[in-house]
């Protein structure tokens, strides 16, 4: 981000891929639809995370909380409203929710809020429960919204690009240059006249309202849904830790991060789930002695080494 | 007289709140470490009573002679060749506690993942010393009461040795200003690493006692991490008194919630204290200015 | 533009717990003039400048721009009202590069710009304060002198019309001092009003118009550089807790 106004001969040929990513259900079978919008899915997340925390340094583990209120809001309103009303009003929940939270813990710093949004799942999810016990006095909800694969995979795939390329746009803007002021010093981001409260507030609101849309869109899958499968608190450790992996700081880091850890999960979550945690806590360990600047980061130190590889030329020219 | 009881139930419990926030303080108010698979050490020690009293009937009050040595012994290997390689590389403050984070997590989720796969998801819980006890005109089983005078006890143990030994002071010293105390020629390095060990063998006993009266399961220790927290927020982070008064508070909080509003809000309340104290007392309930 | 002087400071407070940092501090600073605060350390002088800025809540008093109050806005209100500052201890951004650096203060300053439009801009003012040549080069990477630069760059960068240094000619060698004082003085030149906290007598000496000192929050000695710095009780208040 840091280079010239940038050439932009990549834009036709990302429209080509994403018109051609678009076509490919017509291709590939059922299950690698469904593998494939896990990843698009995950890639949201993952870019929408490393746009606020991964720039702000404000570390949220509140991704889980916010995918559950978009989940539960299908679950509540799919039977009574359309679809296209339903997804609209769980990015607006997602939304106020997150204005909410960021009014009031936005100022904590470090490993308070850190902890503070891990809580925050764990909270709603105890919320919901206690709602629906005492409320409804069922624990289980039906999802019954005649989604195929298709029509979902679609629509991650209008988040995703929508979300890679609006981070991409807003990096570059102004609202990039103060995320980035304010994850290197605060204090400086307030006496350069950044009003840091208001960005963080907005853009945590933004992103977490990305997260509740895809929440909302991934829960067309599901027939049924329960507190503790709509909020799980894994979520929000896998997505930051794709992030880390395909690197932050770069639009499409946190994207290509997504693709080796859905794989992974796919591969073992079905026989061994327990070990999915295992490799994903040693995936923490080793990203912060190994890889601290995400595999993309690995790339642009191998691209140093290799004075003539497209990658340079680019650079210089 | 039934909100004796619940006074009461809560004081048992935030005894046990505050041994694990005194804990946690050695970890985090003197090593300096935010260590988040602090809570693994609590689900070691109770899935060590557990199947020590399953196995071989051997009283759980024995079993800490083996659990408790091993989670010094793991807590010190994790500072000394995880964590501090970490302290000479970071370049701030704030790159190492976020390096801090994601390796704690990391261990967070390798210790629970081997749980999950050795003995599964489900709650666990033996039957100990479940008598009930008169006590000033409640009812309270014996198991809950024995696990509060242990937890007191070994907490003022500790609260002694801080205040009152040589090693105890280096500690404190180190707790107000390493760099203070290195100059003073305290080692720093090596009480750091004892003051993190020392908080995970606590925590193995913590760990002990909670699995004599509540049932646990391989997913537990992030809640207790998460109390730990809480309370060293609310005593102040350094403050030992000051802990287990908010560990009291905690655990008082808890039981006059469930009594009077839901028992399904418990969480709700931890948070809602925690963010309080966050916002509007900072430094702490139980410490000055 | 009124008569009165550009920036006025009345009655001043403020306390941090039972020690009173500020009290009744009273300052009127002229356009385009050059005030110098000193006075021995934990005197005050840098939490006037927090007080001002808006960093820290005042107890009391008034602080005035222009004939506006601005006291009680915040840190980024108060740059956008045109004050601008540097930091004792100083804060570069260590992951930006010196071009970004100084951008970030044209982009959120008192006239707000798209990084497109400030390109240019910020070009010349590297070239002002000697920096072009590091424009690249990430925070992390610059000498202090070089980093001071960019702090003073960055400052300017928002358009001040007042511009508050805190000890920014401080840890440099003889030579850069020569230079540090000049760029300072051609700034002055060009039209804006500095305030300064300083410790390096030469420099005072040098460039200010007018001297107040501050010792235990309070103020005791004002005006002409050479006039407050032979003051007995100045020298008390110096000799006795600091030989700076």
């Amino acid at each position: 981000m840091a280079e010239k106004p940038a050439s932009r001969w990549w834009i036709a040929p990302a429209a080509a891929g994403v018109a051609f990513l678009a076509g490919l259900p017509l291709l590939l079978s059922a299950y690698t639809v469904s593998l494939l919008i896990s990843v698009l899915a995950y890639a949201s997340l993952a870019t929408s995370w490393a746009f606020f925390s991964g720039t702000t340094r404000y570390i949220s583990l509140a991704t889980a909380a916010f995918v559950g209120i978009g989940t539960y809001t299908v679950a509540l309103l799919s039977d009574h409203l359309p679809l296209a009303v339903v997804l609209a009003i769980a990015h607006m929940i997602g939304f106020v929710i997150a204005l909410g939270v960021g009014l009031s813990t936005l100022r904590l710093s470090g490993i308070y809020f850190v902890i503070f949004t891990f809580g925050l799942t764990e909270l709603i999810k105890q919320l919901v429960i206690w709602f629906e016990i005492n409320q409804t006095k069922t624990l289980a909800r039906y999802i019954f919204v005649n989604a195929s694969g298709t029509l979902i995979y679609e629509l991650l795939l209008a988040t995703a690009t929508i979300v890679i390329a609006g981070v991409w746009w807003l990096s570059r803007s102004r609202v990039g240059y103060a995320l980035r002021v304010i994850g290197e010093d605060e204090m400086v981001a307030r006496h350069s006249g950044i009003d840091t409260t208001r960005v963080k507030v907005l853009v945590f609101a933004a992103t977490s309202a990305v997260m509740s849309m895809v929440g909302a869109v991934l829960s067309l899958r599901y027939t049924y849904v329960d507190p503790n499968i709509a909020f799980n608190s894994l979520v929000s450790f896998q997505v930051l830790i794709m992030a880390l992996l395909g690197g932050i700081g770069r639009p499409w880091g946190p994207a290509l991060g997504a693709v080796p850890l859905v794989l992974l999960s796919e591969l073992l979550s079905g026989t061994f789930p327990h070990h999915f945690g295992i490799a994903l806590g040693i995936c923490f360990v080793v990203i912060v002695f190994f890889l601290p600047g995400g595999v993309m980061g690995l790339v642009d130190r191998w691209s140093a080494w290799l004075p003539r590889s497209a990658l340079r030329r680019r650079k210089e020219s | 007289m039934i909100l004796f009881e619940v006074v009461l139930s809560g004081v048992l419990v935030g005894g046990m709140y505050g041994l694990i926030a005194l804990g946690l303080n050695l970890q985090y108010g003197i090593a300096r470490m935010m260590n988040l698979a602090y809570g693994e050490a609590l689900m070691g020690g109770a899935y060590t009573a557990f199947w020590f009293f399953m196995l071989w009937r051997i009283d759980p009050l024995a079993s800490m002679l083996f659990s408790v040595p091993v989670a010094f012994c793991g807590n010190w290997l994790i500072y000394r060749y995880l964590l501090s390689p970490l302290i000479r590389r970071a370049a701030n403050q704030e790159i190492l506690e976020a390096d801090t984070i994601l390796v704690t997590f990391g261990l967070l989720f390798v210790f629970q993942g081997l749980a999950l796969v050795q003995w599964g998801g489900e709650y666990r819980g033996y039957t100990y010393l479940a008598v009930p006890i008169d006590l000033l005109g409640a009812t309270v089983a014996l198991n809950r009461l024995m696990a509060f005078v242990a937890a007191v006890v070994l907490a003022l143990a500790l609260y002694w040795l801080l205040r009152s030994t040589r090693l105890g002071g280096a500690l404190r010293a180190i707790a107000i200003d390493p760099v203070a105390a290195q100059l003073v020629a305290v080692d720093v390095p090596r009480l750091s690493a004892l003051a993190f060990a020392a908080g995970g063998a606590i925590m193995a006993a913590a760990g002990t006692l909670v699995s004599m009266f509540l049932s646990f399961n391989a997913s537990i220790g992030i809640v207790y991490t998460l109390k730990a927290l809480i309370v060293v927020i609310m005593g102040g982070v350094g403050r030992m008194l000051g802990c287990l008064m908010a560990g009291l508070l905690l655990g008082l909080a808890e039981a006059l919630g469930a009594y009077l509003v839901d028992p399904g809000l418990t969480l709700a309340i931890n948070f809602a204290l925690f963010l309080l104290v966050l916002l509007v007392r900072p430094q702490g309930l139980f410490s000055r200015g | 533009m009124t008569a009165g002087p550009l920036l006025a400071i009345q009655g001043l407070s403020k306390s941090f717990g039972g020690l009173q940092a500020v009290r009744d501090f009273d300052l009127d600073v002229p356009e385009r003039s050059i005030v110098g605060l000193i006075g021995p350390n934990g005197s005050g002088k840098t939490t006037v400048l927090n007080l001002v800025t808006g960093e820290i809540a005042a107890d009391g008093g008034s602080v005035r721009l222009d004939g506006r109050e601005i006291l009680g806005r915040p840190a980024f209100r108060v740059c956008r009202a045109r004050i601008a500052r540097t930091f004792q201890l100083v804060r570069v951004l260590p992951g930006m590069t010196t071009r970004e650096n100084v951008l970030i203060g044209r982009l959120f300053g008192s006239a707000p710009a798209t990084p497109e439009h400030a390109r240019k801009e910020i070009d010349a003012l590297l070239d002002r304060v000697g920096l072009s040549d590091l424009a690249d080069q990430t925070g992390a990477q610059l000498t202090y002198i070089d980093q001071k630069r960019v702090e003073l760059a960055r400052a300017l960068a928002t358009q001040p019309r007042l511009l508050l240094l805190d000890e920014w000619l401080a840890g440099l060698n003889p030579r850069e001092l020569q230079i540090g004082i000049e760029l300072i003085r051609r700034i002055r030149d060009e039209g804006m009003t500095i305030v300064m906290i300083e410790h390096v007598m030469e420099a005072i000496r040098a460039l200010c118009d007018h001297v107040v000192v501050m010792s235990a929050g309070g103020l005791i000695a004002a005006g002409a550089p050479d006039s407050v710095l032979n003051d007995p009780e100045v020298a008390r208040v110096y000799l006795g807790d600091d030989d700076a």
